[in-house]
């Protein structure tokens, strides 16, 4: 079971955790001057990669926050933890 | 000396065997006129449909491990077409009907038994949300039924119908022409198959790129060497996204691992197949003797192959809750897929935006099912160069309009 | 006797306990296993094979024993149990297994699990693990020593000890024993690592564990694994290496140090290794007569002890007798020679030892073929994983048969021979996983410890290539059989979920309300009066909610407390309507998105104070609406001060419904001006309820003049009981769901699938016009969702005002029998006899339903009747509202 570092919490057991999939991807700033095709990429598109993942996890059973992390996903090997960044994704990028 | 078998042969002792010739391993040729990437149950029911059904048999199917050792070798083999909307019955009831005479077209023991499939419900949206289904399945001609508590027990007299349980069984959807086969069985049957028509079937020849000219693909780049194809087909389930992206493609898919279970091997007890959304787990006992369990995919993406333990304990539990004579059965052993799952659980099938290149993928935890309709409509699409009819509500393009095919809960399996 | 008069560490002769095997009496000592005790009276077939049926005995001593599985009847049943390692409990009983086990109730469990979170975990209590376990609690780390054993000292067991051995082992286990963050568990087998270096163990109790479990499941957490697993010896392929009585010769050593209990009397040892002659120079101590040594390689020397017939470069090529050896064929391992029978009834097995590496390589480790090992040693683990042990000498041959001799054995489990791979590479197959699914090798219980070996090794042979160029094989948890029991733990039965109940459940209980479980809920379905049926109480209860006063506990609803200044507007970009401009003390009515544009939840916001909000949810959807604002305002909008929290179970609700709930409400709370005009509808007060501090909502679910008062949890049972005293009539979801359904108010998660838009339900008018963005605004006006012809939210009467439509029923354009394809144009959603309308009604989503009312669509019916349906609009019940607004 994958051992999810919380910058909080620490390393925790998965099972505490929900998931939330690629990291970085913000929700667009103006969705109403999207064509339909590039709104779809925002609702289902997100990164599969087999290899380094930045994504999204989120400690539902203990400190309740979202943070990410690097993960191979062809190994499991997790990188260190990054909390979310204050000024929102759109400035991590 | 020992001789043979002394006294009463033992309870597999029927079981058929395999046939004695399946397929050699031709060395590639320069180009095929056809190459579908992923030698798995869709990749070769493919290449057998474009042989069988249109003539083309100049057709390479590349396998970068060994032949049908991926989802094809690791899914728990429940067949059923007992889905919500009437795009999912058309193809999957096709593949029910294909399935019906597979053994016989093939000429190879598959071992397809269509002892029935319950889905239990255990609440009454479980109860509205079956209903619906089985009322749905029956517009579409497909076999469904709704069944009392009493009539599950009759069916399956092992299910616990008590109503002191935690979650206690409500009715269930009943589709009797559902069930199982041998997966490699089925695999091997449409390798030979093909292979017979000529077909090269290419082990550990992994695609590591394509070529294009002017928007169109030509080629694969493979670990072993180029090949050139006239058309290119991705039958490659939960690594579709890997070559996808080799082309500059953003698909809606996310790659999950799927685990699943065996036990050792007991006297028949399990009747049919008996899956639960609510108790989540589903389960079949096959034909030597084993219980094949699945439930729901580990939540995060991974190609590993490997899952939490967690989940098999859940799955345990939830096997026990329905059937408490389990209790002594063993787990012999574990294992893990890859399922490429898209947001709607519904498949991709169809041309894609690069010119020549067919997709089949998104079939998520339900590809086995449908392998022979998979192969059938993938092997016409190519053939005609658009997509058959069946495989018309799942394009690509439906993610644009939001046209999805929502089959989350039909799928029965959590994600 | 079988029975050595002095050997046997693990057996107390002091002790017998009488057992029963296929059908008869003996007698054993406690410390036996079923095993040994049956070869000590002299029983060597146990089982018969799954696919030919033929007798088989036991390979080994130990859990990697392929053949000698029982059915286990008594104290409790259990299917496919390895006689080598099942203790002999008093009242034992057993069968001998067919290949399919049986089960049967009583079988598995009770089981527990534990947590343990160490720095070492070491697999294996031999003298290499004691070692790595000793440097490591010396080091001052937390060490959890699992081992599967009755007890500990692995190989030691096995062989003679001198004294030195017996007290270094002793002074071992005291400082293990002595030191406080050391654990040693005997009887417990690692089954499964996994990622984060998480190990599973099985830990064993024969005699009844802690509140009489039979097995616990350990979740270990470990800094780092040592496996000190040892080494499983390996057999040979020759005709007849599956009758009862060959035995590997490192099992026959074993059954004779840990039981005392000699496995024949006249023996023939068949080696291709050194090792071999341990166990035969044992035996023959121990009164055993070995009559002769066969050994594989052409340049073996004679063990200077031995003084018998000796004969290397030769192998066994038959074995007489049927269900027992009498004889030993041997002759010249190749080409042709003079073969003859040795007399014998007990024939030794030694191919030499394969590392147990199972577990590393469940953890990811390499394995890699090391040709002077002649086995797969461990190269490198991602993990922090490490393998100790001796590295063993590759043996001499060890398919002595010819290729496709179909009595030739390489899975006794599964009665797989050299014929079955020598078909299997005919047909064109190349891998190993290619050639264990053709023939079965490997898939049995023993999980391909005895049988990978000699399977790899006659494949190699009959491709034709080094054993080294082949892939190893793959090793997947569990290391071990696990029974479903042990892995269910103490899930089960009232345990297997949570029960929510709201804090006036002891009061719905003693009322006799029968449950309905939504979710993990158990909610009153309804209040059944002395001889009532479901329908009688609902249409009594309905009556009375219309015409008079009725109560319900409204507890479970999703209550989110939400705080800050920016908490309107954060609100107004998670829902379609308007927040921010809401005046504190009243409330509206809300329905949230996903971003795809679907509806997900629906509730009610009250404005409590310029930077408070108090949001409603469905039961079902409260955890993940909370978890929604949790994932919106962290990731995408940290910069808005907002904080939301649970307030669920803080706040019990009762209910309090119909034409004379002002009244009522005057009567339990004196101090509250409650006129229309005081107290308009959507609006909140703080009273004093009952005497209880409380929230009174004006909000109706039910379309009647209505009231929900809110107290904390602790005042709940006293504020039912108050309210109750006022004369109202208790009610539950059933007649909840019937009365918002007459006012055709959706319920999200029936009425709704995940697939339908707010424009769908009707409920278009809660977009707040204007409004720039909310999430899921973007996806209304895609194509697809902006359809005019999507499934919208409608009244469904059936022609027959008696017929209830069955929920889920689908609907279509015509009458008469169904020939299917026919398309269906929607479903019935919700359906119920109204009390109220003195009639049945229904609500469903119709494709264009709006443009459909007034006409006729058609239920076909399970029973194959297709009946007319008329579609109205949703509201069949006081369409203005003059009830709940009055």
């Amino acid at each position: 079971m994958l051992l999810i570092p919380c910058p909080w919490c620490g390393p925790r057991g998965q099972d505490e955790f929900g998931y939330g999939g690629q990291a970085g991807v913000p929700y667009p700033a103006r969705p109403s001057t999207l064509d339909d095709q590039r709104w779809a990429a925002y609702l289902f598109v997100r990164a599969n990669p087999k290899g380094p993942l930045h994504e999204r996890w989120y400690h539902a059973a203990g400190c309740r926050r979202w943070f990410t992390v690097v993960r191979d996903t062809a190994t499991n090997a997790i990188r260190a933890p990054e909390r979310p960044d204050p000024a929102g994704p759109a400035a991590a990028r | 000396m020992s001789g043979p078998a002394v006294g009463p042969a033992g309870p597999n002792a029927y079981l058929p065997e395999h046939p004695a010739r399946l397929w050699s391993a031709p060395e590639p040729r320069r180009g095929y006129q056809v190459v579908i990437v992923g030698a798995g149950g869709h990749g070769l029911a493919t290449a057998h449909y474009l042989a069988r059904n249109h003539g083309i048999t100049d057709v390479a199917v590349l396998e970068r491990g060994w032949l049908a050792g991926g989802n094809m070798a690791r899914n728990t083999t429940i067949i059923r077409s007992n889905y919500l909307w009437e795009a999912s019955a058309g193809i999957y009831e096709h593949a029910l009907r294909l399935w019906e005479s597979l053994a016989a077209e093939l000429d190879y023991p598959i071992l397809f038994s269509q002892r029935g499939v319950l889905n239990l419900a255990h609440s009454e949206q479980d109860v509205r949300e079956g209903v619906r289904r089985v009322s749905a399945n029956r517009l579409a001609g497909i076999d469904a039924q709704w069944l009392t508590p009493a009539e599950v027990a009759r069916v399956c007299p092992i299910v616990d119908v008590s109503d002191t349980v935690r979650y206690p069984v409500l009715g269930a959807t009943y589709q009797p022409r559902g069930g199982i086969a041998k997966h490699d069985n089925v695999a091997w049957a449409y390798a030979r198959s093909a292979a017979a028509a000529g077909v090269h079937l290419i082990e550990h020849c992994e695609v590591t790129g394509f070529d294009l000219d002017g928007g169109r693909v030509t080629g694969v780049r493979t670990s072993r060497g180029p090949i050139a194809a006239g058309t290119v087909a991705l039958c490659a389930a939960g690594h579709t996204s890997v070559l996808a992206a080799m082309l500059g493609l953003d698909l809606p898919l996310q790659s999950h691992p799927l685990q699943a279970l065996v036990s050792d091997l007991l006297a028949p007890v399990l009747p049919g197949v008996v899956m639960s959304n609510a108790v989540h787990v589903y389960v079949s006992q096959a034909h030597k003797g084993e219980l094949v369990m699945g439930a729901g995919v580990d939540g995060y993406t991974s190609y590993t192959q490997r899952g939490s333990p967690h989940v098999i304990e859940a799955q345990a539990a939830a096997a026990l809750e329905i059937f408490p004579v389990f209790a002594g059965a063993h787990v012999l052993r574990t294992w893990a897929g890859i399922v490429d799952v898209t947001p709607d659980a519904s498949p991709i099938i169809g041309p894609s935006t690069v010119d020549g290149l067919y997709l089949n993928c998104g079939w998520g935890t339900g590809g086995f099912k449908a392998t022979p309709a998979a192969g059938w409509c993938l092997a016409d699409t190519i053939a005609h160069g658009r997509a058959h009819p069946l495989a018309v509500p799942f394009a690509l393009d439906r993610f644009r309009t939001g046209a999805l095919v929502d089959e989350h809960g039909a799928a029965a399996v959590a994600h | 006797m079988s029975r050595h008069p002095r050997l046997g560490t693990l057996v107390d002769r002091g002790t017998p306990v009488p057992f029963r095997f296929a059908g008869r009496a003996y007698t054993g000592f406690a410390g036996d296993t079923l095993a040994s005790a049956l070869l000590a009276a002299g029983v060597h077939e146990v089982a018969r094979s799954v696919k030919l049926g033929r007798p088989r005995g036991l390979t080994s001593a130990g859990s990697e024993e392929p053949s000698g599985l029982v059915q286990v009847l008594a104290p409790w049943p259990e299917p496919n149990v390895p006689a080598t390692t099942l203790d002999l409990v008093p009242g034992l009983c057993a069968e001998p297994g067919t290949g399919q086990g049986v089960l049967a109730p009583g079988g598995g469990g009770p089981a527990d699990a534990r947590w343990a979170h160490v720095d070492t975990l070491v697999v294996g209590a031999g003298p290499a693990g004691l070692a790595a376990a000793l440097r490591a609690t010396r080091a001052g780390e937390r060490v959890l020593v699992a081992d599967e054993r009755p007890g500990p000292g692995g190989a030691l067991l096995d062989r003679p000890v001198g004294a030195g051995e017996r007290a270094g082992l002793r002074a071992a286990l005291a400082e293990l024993a002595a030191a406080p963050e050391v654990r040693l568990l005997s009887r417990t087998t690692v089954v499964g690592h996994y990622d984060g270096n998480l190990a599973l163990a099985v830990q064993r109790f024969p005699y009844g564990g802690p509140d009489g479990i039979r097995e616990r499941l350990w979740r270990v957490r470990a800094g780092r694994v040592v496996l000190a697993t040892g080494a499983h010896e390996r057999g040979l392929a020759f005709a007849g290496n599956d009758t009862p009585g060959v035995m590997l010769a490192g099992a026959a050593r074993a059954y004779l140090h840990r039981y005392g209990v000699r496995a024949g009397r006249r023996a023939v040892l068949l080696t291709a290794h050194d090792s071999g002659y341990a166990a035969a120079a044992d035996l023959a101590a121990a009164g055993v007569a070995v009559v002769s040594i066969v050994d594989t390689r052409t340049g073996a020397a004679r063990p200077h002890w031995y003084r018998g017939d000796f004969h290397p470069g030769h192998g066994v090529h038959g074995v007489r007798g049927t269900g027992r050896v009498t004889g030993v064929v041997v002759g010249p391992l190749a080409g042709e020679g003079p073969q003859w029978t040795v007399a014998a009834d007990l024939l030794l097995v030694s191919g030499g030892w394969v590392p147990a590496v199972q577990l590393y390589s469940q953890a990811g480790g390499a394995l890699r073929y090391d040709p002077g090992a002649g086995a797969y040693l461990p190269a490198g683990c991602p993990q922090p994983v490490e393998y100790t042990g001796t590295v063993p000498v590759a043996p001499g041959p060890v398919l002595v048969a010819p290729a496709g001799d179909p009595l030739a054995f390489v899975d006794l489990a599964r009665d797989v021979s050299l014929a079955d791979i020598a078909r299997a590479t005919g047909a064109g197959l190349r891998s190993g996983e290619h050639v264990k699914r053709y023939t079965s090798a490997g898939t049995g219980p023993d999980q391909a410890k005895t049988s990978a070996p000699l399977a790899a090794a006659a494949l190699a042979a009959a491709l034709g290539v080094d054993p080294g160029t082949l892939p190893p094989p793959s090793h997947r948890p569990p290391h071990l059989p696990v029974a479903l029991a042990t892995l269910a733990g103490r899930r089960r039965g009232a345990l297997f979920d949570p029960v929510r109940t709201t804090a006036l459940h002891a009061a719905h209980l003693r009322a006799g309300a029968p449950m309905e479980l939504v979710g993990q809920w158990h909610r009153p379905r309804y209040f059944p009066a002395a001889g009532e049926d479901m329908a009688a109480a609902v249409r009594r209860e309905c009556l009375a909610a219309r015409t008079g006063l009725a109560a319900m506990d409204a507890s479970t609803l999703g209550k989110i407390d939400v705080q800050g200044p920016d908490a309107g507007e954060f609100l107004d970009r998670l829902y379609t309507g308007l927040l921010s401009t809401l005046a504190v003390g009243r409330i509206r009515y809300v329905v949230m998105c996903g971003p795809d544009g679907m509806v997900r939840d629906d509730g009610t916001v009250a404005r409590l104070a310029a930077d408070r909000y108090l949001v409603t949810t469905t039961t079902g959807n409260a955890a993940a609406v909370l978890d929604t604002m949790r994932e919106w305002s962290q990731t995408e909008w940290p910069h808005l001060r907002v904080w939301c929290t649970s307030v669920t179970e803080h706040w019990a609700t009762v209910a309090l419904v119909g034409p004379g709930s002002r009244a009522a409400l005057a009567g339990l709370a004196p101090a509250l001006a409650v006129s229309t005009v005081d107290f308009p509808v959507l609006a909140w007060r703080d009273a004093v309820v009952a005497g209880l501090a409380a929230r009174v909502c004006r909000i109706s679910f039910s379309g009647e003049l209505a009231y929900e008062i809110s107290v904390a949890g602790f005042d709940a049972a006293a504020l039912w009981h108050a309210v109750l005293a006022t004369g109202a009539t208790p009610y539950g979801t059933q007649t909840m769901h019937v009365l918002r359904a007459e006012k055709g108010y959706p319920i999200v998660g029936q009425d709704t699938d995940g697939t339908v838009t707010p424009d769908d339900l009707g409920l278009g008018w809660t977009i707040a016009a204007g409004k720039a963005d909310f999430v899921g605004l973007r996806s209304l006006s895609r194509v697809d969702t902006a359809r005019a012809d999507r499934r919208q939210f409608v009244a469904l009467l059936p022609a027959d005002p008696a017929l209830l439509l069955p929920e889920g029923a689908a609907l279509v354009a015509a009458p008469g029998p169904v020939v299917p394809p026919v398309p269906a144009l929607g479903h019935v959603t919700s359906s119920y006899h109204s009390a109220t309308l003195a009639r049945t009604f229904a609500l469903g989503l119709l494709a264009a339903g709006r443009a459909r009312i007034g006409t006729l669509v058609y239920a076909p019916l399970l029973d194959g009747r297709v009946v007319p349906v008329r579609v109205a609009a949703p509201v069949l019940y006081d369409p203005a509202g003059a009830r709940r607004d009055g």
